[in-house]
């Protein structure tokens, strides 16, 4: 199927991409023609097949409820591109209200 | 005589034992091969030749002390840029990770340096292992040992490229739908994608969870093997890791295949299929039925398949994966007023075009309204390429087909074409949503001179036989061709 611009541009905002206006028009190209591919597939897989989500028979792994040592505080701060009193920091949240 | 790089990581590690050589004679050694070629491969994002030398150092320390060494002591190790090792910088090929230094390591990187090895570099590879010729690579592209216009595969290119240069009798790879065995084909080399969940991942920069497995790369299978049992077992850091023990991967390894049920896949004797790859398929086909393997064709019809299914599954997750890299944690941060602005410019500056398009095509298939169309039926793809198999390997015991259509390609020939970039994958992309090993090994030189690749493929935790079968033909045919460098 031909993916529009304004689809091109909801999925960019839901996947954080600022993208500029030549990726725009180009992944509205090729993801439609790979989508097309895609689409002849899926066609075989009707509704009587269940879906695999993970190719082994492991499910529901637990192990004892035991606290195990984990990375200090410091060192899990040590690649944050900003940090203060021992937390990550960021820009401003909310939108300027002017 | 051979130079020391020449040497295979078995050798390696047996005259170090002797006392025949020193540790630190074959760190320089390949320190000094690496420095001489990167200008010219670029195998490597970050060589790490001190590391390495420290580690040869403190192997003939002990050795000096009369204690036994390890199975790989003293064997220097190409690791893919894609699983973290305390303090070095580890970049995934991406902008994004560019100054990255993560604060622990992998399992499998404690592991290693159990086994001895010396670690030699971080490899290149495409960007979050997405890609098949490390073109996508923010480092720049490694060059094929066998002629330097090629790429080398990928997305481990780095690493294969460095155990064909002879800049690491052995390396570490991911492979998600064929990253390395793809790269072991075009470079003739060995690669094994062991089953998902051997290897933990703990440590490992994910792109798509359901399919993502650690694996080993070598000059020959009997390193393989070793390798493979150097970082083969459970995790309990890795919930997805396999419980069962791990066998010793050199037993029985030349027991030979007298008998061995063979099936041919049908559906990879496609006419897409390069007639050169074809050719050295057909010779390695005739070289196991003389060696008593029983072959017969066999269709599995999903084959096909798999690559649609895949491209839509891979995605998916992986723009729920990459949403991690949000500039607050770890990774690049751009400039921008408030937060959202910045996830947003962040991301735009630092992932690279193939990362922005899966992460896009990922991000479509999961949306509301989209999901069951997509994903949902992708899944359900997944179930007919497993129900071919388990169909199959009741006739027979072990599944081969060429690994690539194609030997190595040129630099830039297929990077505006995502399209057929994917078709690289075609045949190896169906062990991997089976979850399945398989390994690719040397079958000789196409008639461009370029190395092709041998696939043969087994059921869940088939990794002995597998390596039996890969042994059994590789003692047949004798050692592999190895590039004019």
């Amino acid at each position: 199927m031909a993916l529009t611009k304004e689809q091109v541009l909801h999925v960019a905002k839901l996947a954080r991409l600022a993208l500029s206006d030549d990726e725009i028009e180009k992944f509205q190209r090729q993801l439609s023609v790979i989508l097309d591919h895609a689409e002849k597939v899926m066609a075989l897989a009707d509704d009587g097949v269940p879906a695999t989500a993970h190719a082994l028979p492991l499910s529901n792994v637990f192990r004892e409820d035991v606290a195990e040592p984990c990375l200090p505080q410091d060192k899990a701060l040590s690649t944050a591109p900003e940090s203060e009193q021992g937390r990550f920091k960021v820009p401003r949240i909310m939108e300027d209200p002017t | 005589m051979s130079e020391l790089w020449q040497l295979s990581a078995t050798e390696i590690a047996m005259r170090i034992a002797n006392g025949e050589i020193s540790a630190v004679e074959v760190a320089e050694a390949h320190n000094a091969r690496i420095e001489a070629l990167e200008p010219e491969i670029n195998a490597f994002i970050t060589p790490t030749p001190d590391i390495a030398r420290a580690q040869a150092k403190a192997i003939d320390e002990r050795r000096a002390t009369g204690a036994p060494l390890p199975p790989l002591a003293g064997v220097p190790l190409a690791l893919k840029d894609v699983i973290c090792v305390d303090g070095v910088r580890t970049t995934a090929g991406s902008r994004i990770l560019d100054a990255y230094v993560p604060p622990y390591s992998g399992t499998v990187v404690h592991m290693l340096a159990d086994a001895g090895t010396l670690l030699v570099g971080k490899a290149n590879m495409d960007e979050f292992a997405m890609g098949s010729s490390t073109e996508n690579s923010a480092y720049g592209v490694t060059k094929n040992p066998w002629d330097l216009a090629r790429v080398p595969g990928g997305s481990s290119g780095g690493s294969a490229a460095a155990v064909a240069a002879g800049m690491a009798p052995i390396g570490i790879g991911t492979d998600t739908g064929g990253s390395i065995r793809q790269p072991a084909s075009l470079c003739g080399v060995v690669g094994m994608k062991p089953t998902y969940g051997r290897v933990s991942r703990y440590g490992l920069i994910a792109f798509a969870s359901s399919l993502d497995q650690i694996g080993p790369f070598a000059r020959n299978v009997r390193d393989t093997a070793l390798l493979l049992n150097a970082i083969a077992g459970h995790d309990p850091k890795d919930s997805t890791s396999i419980p069962d023990p791990v066998p010793q991967y050199l037993d029985g390894l030349d027991a030979g295949i007298d008998g061995l049920r063979i099936g041919i896949v049908k559906e990879s004797l496609s006419e897409g299929t390069q007639p050169g790859v074809a050719g050295r398929f057909k010779d390695a086909i005739e070289t196991l039925t003389s060696l008593g393997g029983e072959v017969e064709e066999v269709s599995l019809p999903s084959f096909a398949h798999a690559l649609s299914a895949y491209y839509l599954i891979a995605p998916a997750e992986c723009s729920s994966n990459l949403a991690r890299y949000d500039g607050v944690r770890y990774g690049m941060r751009a400039d921008a007023p408030t937060v959202s602005e910045m996830n947003a410019r962040t991301r735009a500056q630092g992932f690279g075009d193939e990362v922005k398009r899966r992460v896009m095509l990922g991000t479509y298939a999961l949306s509301a309204g989209y999901y069951d169309a997509y994903y949902g039926k992708a899944q359900k793809v997944r179930t007919l390429v497993i129900r071919d198999f388990d169909e199959a390997y009741q006739k027979f015991d072990i599944l081969v087909s060429p690994t690539s259509p194609t030997t190595a390609f040129k630099i830039g020939e297929k990077a505006d074409d995502p399209l057929a970039m994917y078709l690289n994958d075609l045949f190896t992309i169906p062990s991997n949503l089976a979850g399945a090993p398989a390994i690719s090994i040397p079958c000789g030189l196409a008639e461009d001179g370029l190395p092709v690749g041998l696939q043969i493929m087994g059921p869940l935790l088939s990794e002995s036989l597998l390596l039996r079968a890969a042994f059994a033909y590789e003692s047949a045919r004798g050692p592999a061709e190895r590039p004019p460098l």
